[in-house]
């Protein structure tokens, strides 16, 4: 039986998926792990060394609040870490198509100095006007407080910030799972660190000499200053995020100063539901919208594109075309007769770089992964290059193999007829290979 | 999990109908933001469909979505205690249940379809269920050819 293609397969952002599509994190999760790592092992230290002495000698109610707290902090950590922070999916071409025809472009496409204009569209949100940026990636005008994280080359709605400690973006899907984690933790850094501090001091009674209590537990001294060192920073945050959820800004606003007026004028935040209770129940306990990216959903025909597994590249004699909605074309000659056409999902940032710059050189690209030949392109995907570019895909590769050496960037141009099916996005970047 | 959306797309739907498959154009509603950022789309009349459908049957459409866009993100006592509850639970009850937010998209699925068949179909018009679309805009197919005409219908 064929194998069904769910859409997390074809995902063009940069993200990590597990569990067949069910968990989503960001492309690079080494500070996660040393996240979890740290709060692990510190809390069973803590569950091993302090808490038998404590319950018995205090109260048994010690580890029992540890372990709500450490349950807390957990599921709340890898609720952050895995889920849809609020991906605005890419535009559709069609969509795509719509926004450009709304938008003038006062220079020619053909002049060799065209740049695309910086494309905003003013709104008026609660009586402020709010600017709202075009992504050329997503190749969409950019809701208010969305903006794009190039790390995970997404636009989040209510984007905050990307933090590597969870190993994912924070937007207005999981603020509130991110929210319940630093506090959480806060709180649970100060518990164990009172804990351990207290273990220390009872161990002291009787006159025993400190350097004999640390001798006796060693791990509580451990788990103190991890404690210690971890508190001012968590706690610290935990403050800065409730600042922001009482006033209802994100960490992105308050780093641009986007209700901060000149000369220290307070702008009025348009988003702000009037207070600070107001502002509170709304981000934590509010409306949370369902994930748009339908991560398990199965690939229709509509939706279809290569993978991004299948961009093969050459570290030289590279030139590539672009095609419109979320699909790039590169047609790669390695020198040796191969010539391999790829369709990938690459960020289309690209595009307008082309569109800025005057480059005759190659531009780097990642080291080889493998060189295909066009022949081993599967038929899906060689139906959908012939649909999208109208490429013809039985390139002479003879006669491609004897000009290689001499200019291939340009080559390339002159036996592949490449034209876009649905819009001019792709036109004002065909002439400038002629100019390699 | 399983998928709870269907495979194919409303376009597929439609040709299953008998109707040509590719739409000739495509209007694209967009939000509209001057009362905040919770889901509300333009109720303008589009140019596009002048003579296609009548004014009042597009803005009870608009109308009615917004509607429930606006029950979906309302603050009422009952989402603000889910919203708490599933805090005390570490936010295990979103596992076991659909939110508010959801229960509302499924009524506007719902009525989505209900519109399709009864109004727009019928005048070679189909809207796209916003939600295929992030919630961006609401896509609306023209068809140059009528399939009021295709036996396929049952209304």
């Amino acid at each position: 039986m064929p194998h069904a293609t769910r859409k997390w397969e074809v995902y063009p952002g940069r993200n990590r998926f597990c569990c067949e599509g069910r968990i989503m994190m960001a492309k690079q999760v080494g500070i996660f792990y040393v996240t979890v790592g740290l709060i692990v092992a510190t809390s069973c230290t803590f569950f091993i060394f302090d808490c038998p002495f404590l319950a018995v000698k205090i109260t048994p109610a010690i580890p029992a609040v540890g372990g709500l707290l450490f349950t807390f902090v957990l599921a709340t950590l890898f609720r952050t870490s895995f889920s849809d922070p609020g991906v605005i999916p890419r535009a559709t071409p069609d969509e795509a198509a719509d926004i450009e025809k709304q938008i003038e472009v006062p220079n020619s496409p053909n002049s060799p100095t065209y740049r695309p204009p910086p494309r905003t569209k003013e709104v008026v949100v609660c009586g402020q006007v709010v600017k709202l940026k075009f992504c050329f990636t997503c190749k969409i005008f950019r809701p208010p407080r969305a903006s794009h994280c190039s790390i995970c080359d997404n636009c989040v709605d209510g984007f905050d910030h990307h933090c590597p400690w969870i190993g994912n973006c924070v937007g207005r899907r999981n603020y509130r799972y991110f929210y319940s984690f630093i506090v959480s933790l806060a709180f649970m850094c100060v518990f164990i660190f009172a804990c351990a501090v207290t273990h220390l001091v009872l161990l002291t009674r009787d006159d025993k000499p400190f350097v004999d209590a640390i001798k006796e537990s060693p791990a509580s001294v451990l788990v103190a200053i991890i404690c210690f060192f971890s508190v001012w920073s968590v706690l610290g945050l935990a403050g800065f995020h409730t600042y922001l959820t009482t006033s209802n800004q994100t960490t992105n606003e308050d780093i641009k100063g986007s209700f901060t007026g000149k000369r220290g004028q307070e702008k009025i935040n348009p988003y702000s539901k009037g207070g600070v209770c107001a502002n509170c129940l709304f981000i934590l306990c509010g409306p949370m919208p369902p994930s748009f990216i339908d991560r398990r959903g199965f690939v229709t025909p509509e939706h279809s594109v290569v993978p991004s597994s299948e961009l093969v590249q050459a570290p030289c004699a590279t030139s590539f075309a672009s095609v419109q909605g979320n699909s790039e074309v590169r047609i790669l000659n390695n020198g040796k007769g191969h010539v391999t056409v790829s369709v990938s999902n690459s960020t289309s940032r690209k595009q307008a770089q082309l569109g800025s710059h005057q480059e005759t050189k190659c531009p780097e690209v990642d080291p080889v992964v493998s060189l295909q030949p066009l022949s081993t392109l599967s038929a899906s995907s060689l139906q959908l290059l012939h649909e999208r570019t109208m490429i013809n895909t039985d390139l002479d590769l003879d006669s491609l193999d004897e000009s290689a050496s001499s200019n291939p960037c340009h080559l390339h141009l002159e036996s592949a007829s490449i034209t876009s099916s649905q819009t001019g996005l792709l036109h004002p970047l065909v002439p400038r290979y002629n100019d390699l | 999990m399983a998928s709870k959306k269907k495979q194919t797309t409303p376009t597929d739907d439609f040709s299953a109908r008998g109707a040509p498959s590719p739409p000739t154009q495509k209007v694209f509603i967009q939000r509209d933001y001057s009362e905040g950022t919770q889901v509300r789309f333009q109720p303008k009349f589009p140019s596009e469909l002048e003579g296609k459908i009548e004014r009042e049957k597009f803005e009870y459409t608009l109308n009615t979505l917004n509607e429930v866009y606006a029950e979906a993100e309302k603050m009422s006592c009952s989402s603000c205690c889910e919203g708490c509850f599933a805090c005390l639970t570490a936010y295990l009850l979103y596992c076991c249940s659909d939110t508010h937010f959801e229960k509302c998209l499924k009524k506007v699925a719902k009525f989505i379809i209900e519109q399709n068949e009864r109004v727009y179909v019928p005048r070679g018009l189909l809207i796209i269920d916003p939600v295929e679309r992030g919630l961006r805009v609401i896509e609306i197919c023209i068809f140059s050819d009528n399939p009021a005409s295709t036996p396929a219908r049952n209304n």
